[in-house]
């Protein structure tokens, strides 16, 4: 199978509106013949759905939360990028693609990321009519701010909360629709597969997370608005819900998955703190604008220090050592987020790292409360200083601050062409589900802007397309294609329920996040994701033969759910890493230590490894096939990053 | 239903008339005070019932003081309709509860209040009112014209030490009515502005202590002259 | 710190319920709360009993679903969400009662699981700006004053947890639906639906069952988020403006 990627001719600049022009237009009295399914509620979905239901068509919305606004789109601090060049400092649309481009390490396609920078400047209009509250100067007009070390200042936001204003922008808009009665929303309901007809998704089969009801939903279409599955590595900064299952169940009904290893590790995370720990919390990427970076530069400090023998302050500025400011001059503490988590990795791999752990190193305001003072330090930082306190009980103002990398965001993801179809005709994947714009790094404030550009602004199009070449027919779910994929999944639920092992679900996925952090996590080699492959194997069948899932499908049963959703995440793992073990290269957040230049950066293979790897399932305990999609760059001079 | 009738079911209306009610009933006990505190001139009672005689009799105040028992009507059925409502929205309770760690007490015990305040009011309107418009009452001759002796029938219930008792702690629980009550009519009639509310709270508490402690302070000083 | 958890164990809508008494040992003072809770599950299920089933999704904070009304507060001793409580603020043999959100419109689905979709209802009901995608003006073409923009930031950080429907001893759902109501009132993106939103979300709330406001301030004391009572005055306001000068019958 050739993978194509469908994209438009001509100069990237005008390839959206050339497209825009030349897809098929349902017709108005046509529209409310067909049904769309949008599995997820965050920005992408919320905003599909609502968008949907605006032109006509018949949505139904499902998200495994209680409420569509609970989606973990909500957590996003940071902001929204947008190249409206409000500031006039010299952005453009040009700059927001390259940008991008750029930050993705040439991973990514040319005309997807020019599209996304293109609507960019219709998402912020578009959540400013929603009420959507963004911070403001005192003219009245939308303030900006610079973000993850971008040159121009195009980054808007509502306080430390952007994710949530927008999600609650596109929430209230969903909800406008479920009241006119366009769209039917099923909270607290979870996907467990696609139903496919004739080669084209045509449903889904849910499970009602109350009374477990295995229930069949058909559609003429069906969006996959899932999210990432960072929660494959058990800790990570998603939330407990997010899961990989609908994206997997998908893949395995034969969509295919790009680049699955492209995983981004935030550098500015709450250490972990014991084995107690369940999720991992980010702080803002800004404290590393005053914070300085260090670990006490002899083995022997820090074991004392993590033996509580000494404190932070006891260690004399000559025994410490700054070491992102020692390698990178010129950055310093401000390096990309890639390059910041490796070199914290290096030093407590040394055994330098702090903490009872020795996983963290010191992010250190005390030069900085002198310099400016604390109230300076204070209005800037106070409300991260106060989580931070509040979680690990240590006042930052009085003692260095501990962080560690965590995962963050996942750039990998159902592999779709330019009209964000998967490899199944009828199936879409929108926002970090998909895999299209970030390549191997996504930069700060660039998910946001992802998961509202294909609601709102390209899946109303590309859909329509597809929809105007589909006959209105309804198939009932009385079919047989659905009558066998809701067998399949009571089958999968009742095999789960009756393995009655040991273990619990939580112990198999503890062990799974080990696997992937030590081997498919900051850094990989090849020997390690051998190793990790072989261990995943084993874990897969130790899974369905020991796991202990109580009660029973027919109530509210969150060990069940979790099974469920483990038992993708490992599967996926194996992926993950058949993914990370072809890449013989370094690039953005995948990195080989096998490929990396003398001073220890990132080594791409451009010669060899500017594709998309698409992986095809083929069928269970055989080997996924590779595809690749070759990148072509006829915009952008490939360089490689260096930060010296 | 038309909208007067719907807002007025709605929980904002049945808010509105207890504020509303509440307000008029706080101006009362202004007017109200300032007549009473005629009993402490030391002219045996003269000024006092001259007062209440005129009062009586001026048509605009009889209107007004059947507005006042209908305000009293409304303000307690809706705060009986209120409270069933309100309980009714939380059928089972909570088995724990520290309440007293983010409210006052007053503010949640408006209803237990209120009840006490109108089992105070209905032993004070048959003591004075009732005997005022109904009972016998000796009279006193002022300038040549023959008034009820009103001063005689409160001064008799104020030589009695449980009844100031059952007075003096009444006014106790009205102040802790008043402390809640008065801001509280603010708040629900919307009016909250940082510029203002500040002042409106601080009156409520002054208002809250003071007038109860005026009205207490009548039978006790009668009770002492007595 | 070993201690003792009394909590709320029920086993679906229609059963009874009754508290249950749990000891957990050698819980860590660096743990939150719900990780606490995990540890507890982790070990029912391994003696074969049915976990505790609560709602949590980002535990960070934001998400608000996370509930729990831990030792008569909503959220726990703290002014922040349950999630984001650590075990420091509890004392070694302590005994915790853990109880699920109490409101006639939140019925409780299992143990500490309610439904709040409620919540959902009174938004559907008009707690949105009516424009379609596309279409809509310039960002800047209208400008808002900072201190306003600022104000209905202040009202739009309500996480929708239900912290306030717990706190308040009738049940009101006035601070959640004020804060969304003083939101879009403040923008002049609001101004067109406003009279019909306040009409219109305040009879939603009603619908739904939640109690009267009596104006004790417990729901903005409890509030993770600190949204204010000024906003259920301002709400207030906007619906006695709104029924009688609406063209609304």
């Amino acid at each position: 199978m050739i993978l194509d990627s469908k994209i438009p001719d001509g100069p990237l600049a005008e390839k959206w509106t050339k497209h825009k022009f030349s897809v098929k237009l349902v017709n108005p009295a046509n529209k409310r013949k067909y049904d769309v399914i949008v599995v997820g509620t965050g920005l992408a979905g919320a905003s599909a759905a609502a968008s949907l239901a605006e032109l006509g068509y018949n949505v139904k919305a499902f998200c495994f939360q209680d409420s569509p606004r609970r989606a973990h789109s909500i957590a996003a601090q940071g902001g929204i990028n947008a190249a409206k060049n409000y500031q006039n400092d010299g952005d453009s649309i040009f700059r927001l693609f390259y940008d991008t481009i750029k930050g993705g390490d040439y991973r990514a396609r040319e005309a997807n990321v020019h599209r996304l920078a293109e609507v960019s400047v219709s998402i912020i209009d578009q959540c400013v009519a929603q009420g959507v509250p963004f911070a403001r100067e005192y003219g009245g007009l939308l303030a900006n701010r610079s973000f993850g070390g971008a040159q121009v200042s195009r980054t808007f936001y509502a306080r430390g909360q952007t994710g949530q204003q927008l999600l609650l922008g596109a929430y209230s808009a969903l909800s406008r629709q479920v009241a006119n009665g366009k769209v039917k929303l099923y909270p607290r309901t979870e996907m467990m597969d696609v139903v496919i007809v004739d080669g084209k998704a045509r449903g889904i089969i849910t499970r009602n997370l109350i009374t477990g009801a295995i229930e069949s939903h058909s559609a003429h279409a069906v969006l996959l608005c899932t999210g990432g599955y960072g929660n494959v590595f058990f800790l990570s900064t998603n939330a407990m819900g997010s899961n990989v299952t609908a994206a997997w169940r998908a893949h395995k009904k034969g969509a295919f998955m790009a680049n699955p290893c492209f995983t981004q590790i935030h550098p500015t995370c709450i250490p972990v703190s014991g084995d107690h720990q369940s999720k991992l919390t980010l702080m803002s990427e800004s404290l590393r604008n005053d914070g300085r970076v260090w670990v006490p530069a002899t083995k022997e400090t820090a074991e004392k220090l993590r033996k509580g023998q000494i404190k932070a302050s006891d260690i004399k500025e000559e025994d410490r050592d700054y070491f992102l400011e020692r390698k990178y001059p010129s950055f310093g503490n401000l390096v990309p987020r890639d390059v910041a988590s490796r070199n914290a990795k290096y030093v407590c791999d040394e055994g330098r790292g702090v903490n009872e752990t020795g996983e963290a190193v010191f992010l250190d305001f005390r030069d900085a409360i002198i310099r400016d003072g604390k109230n300076v330090i204070s209005a800037k930082y106070g409300n991260l200083f106060d989580m931070y306190q509040q979680i690990t009980g240590e006042d930052p103002y009085q003692v260095p601050m501990m962080i560690y990398p965590a995962v963050h965001y996942t750039m990998g993801g159902l592999w779709v062409d330019y009209n964000l179809m998967t490899t199944v005709p009828g199936l879409y994947a929108l926002g970090e589900a998909n895999f299209s714009d970030h390549g191997a790094n996504r930069l700060g404030a660039s998910a946001l802007m992802q998961g509202l550009a294909d609601g709102y602004f390209v899946i109303p199009y590309t859909v329509g397309d597809y929809l105007a070449q589909t006959p209105s027919t309804k198939i009932g779910t009385d079919h047989p294609e659905f009558k066998k994929a809701e067998k399949e999944v009571k089958d999968r639920v009742q095999k789960l329920l009756s393995i009655k092992g040991e273990k619990t679900v939580d112990h198999f996925h503890k062990r799974l996040g080990k696997i992937m952090w030590n081997y498919c996590g900051m850094a990989r080699t090849e020997e390690g994701l051998k190793e990790a492959k072989k261990m995943i194997q084993e874990l897969k069948a130790e899974f369905w033969s020991n796991v202990k899932v109580l009660g029973e499908n027919e109530e509210l049963n969150q060990s069940l759910e979790k099974a469920h959703r483990v038992a993708d995440f490992i599967e996926l793992g194996e992926l993950m890493v058949d993914d990370a073990l072809n890449r013989n290269e370094s690039c953005g957040g995948h990195f080989r230590e096998e490929y990396q230049t003398p001073e220890g950066e990132a080594l791409r293979d451009d010669a060899n490894y500017a594709y998309v790897a698409a992986w095809q399932y083929v069928g269970e305990g055989q080997e996924e096939v590779l595809h690749k999609e070759p990148l072509v760059f006829e915009n952008v001079k490939l360089t490689q990053r260096s930060y010296k | 239903m038309s909208w007067v009738s719907k807002t007025l079911n709605s929980t904002l209306g049945r808010k509105l008339l207890m504020a509303l009610t509440g307000l008029f009933l706080i101006l009362f006990l202004v007017v109200h005070l300032a007549g009473n505190l005629q009993l402490l001139i030391p002219d045996g009672g003269e000024s006092f019932n001259i007062y209440a005689e005129t009062m009586a009799k001026n048509p605009l105040i009889r209107v007004v003081s059947i507005g006042n028992f209908a305000f009293i009507l409304i303000h307690v059925v809706y705060s009986i309709m209120l409270s069933r409502y309100n309980k009714a929205a939380r059928p089972i309770g909570f088995a724990e509860s520290k309440a007293n760690t983010n409210s006052a007490w007053a503010s949640r015990n408006m209803g237990i209040l209120g009840t006490l305040i109108l089992i105070f009011l209905l032993v004070h309107l048959r003591g004075f009112w009732y005997e005022f418009k109904f009972g016998e009452i000796p009279t006193a001759v002022y300038e040549g014209v023959t008034y009820k002796n009103v001063y005689l029938i409160v001064a008799e219930a104020y030589s009695n030490p449980l009844y100031v008792l059952f007075y003096v702690v009444s006014m106790g629980f009205l102040a802790f009515h008043l402390s809640h009550g008065f801001a509280s009519a603010f708040q629900t009639l919307g009016l909250n502005h940082a510029k203002y509310s500040p002042l409106i709270q601080k009156v409520g508490i002054g208002f809250s202590i003071l007038i109860p402690a005026l009205f207490a302070l009548i039978p006790i000083m009668m009770f002492l002259q007595a | 710190m070993n201690l003792t958890l009394k909590i709320w164990r029920q086993r679906n809508n229609a059963d009874k319920g009754g508290f249950k008494e749990y000891k957990v040992t050698e819980v860590s003072k660096d743990m939150s709360f719900l990780e606490m809770l995990d540890v507890l599950n982790e070990s029912l299920t391994e003696k074969g009993e049915d976990p505790v089933h609560f709602d949590h999704d980002c535990r960070e904070g934001i998400c608000g679903m996370c509930s729990l009304y831990i030792n008569g507060k909503p959220h726990g001793p703290l002014q922040t969400t349950t999630c984001q409580l650590h075990m420091r603020s509890f004392n070694d043999g302590e005994t915790i009662t853990i109880e699920p959100w109490r409101a006639k419109a939140f019925p409780v689905m299992k143990d500490l699981v309610v439904d709040r979709s409620a919540f959902d209802r009174i938004i559907q009901a008009g707690g949105y700006i009516s424009v379609n995608t596309g279409g809509v003006p310039d960002a800047n073409e209208i400008p808002i004053p900072k201190t306003v923009a600022d104000k209905a930031m202040d009202a739009a950080q309500c996480i929708g947890c239900g912290a306030c429907v717990a706190a308040c001893k009738n049940a009101s759902a006035m601070l959640f639906t004020s804060a969304k109501i003083s939101q879009l009132a403040l923008l002049p993106q609001g101004q067109v639906e406003r009279k019909t939103r306040a009409e219109k979300m305040v009879a939603q709330m009603d619908a739904e069952g939640f109690g009267a406001c009596t104006n004790t301030g417990a729901c903005e004391a409890e509030c993770p988020k600190g949204i204010s009572i000024t906003n259920i005055a301002r709400m207030n306001r906007e619906y006695f403006t709104a029924v009688v000068s609406s063209e609304n019958l």
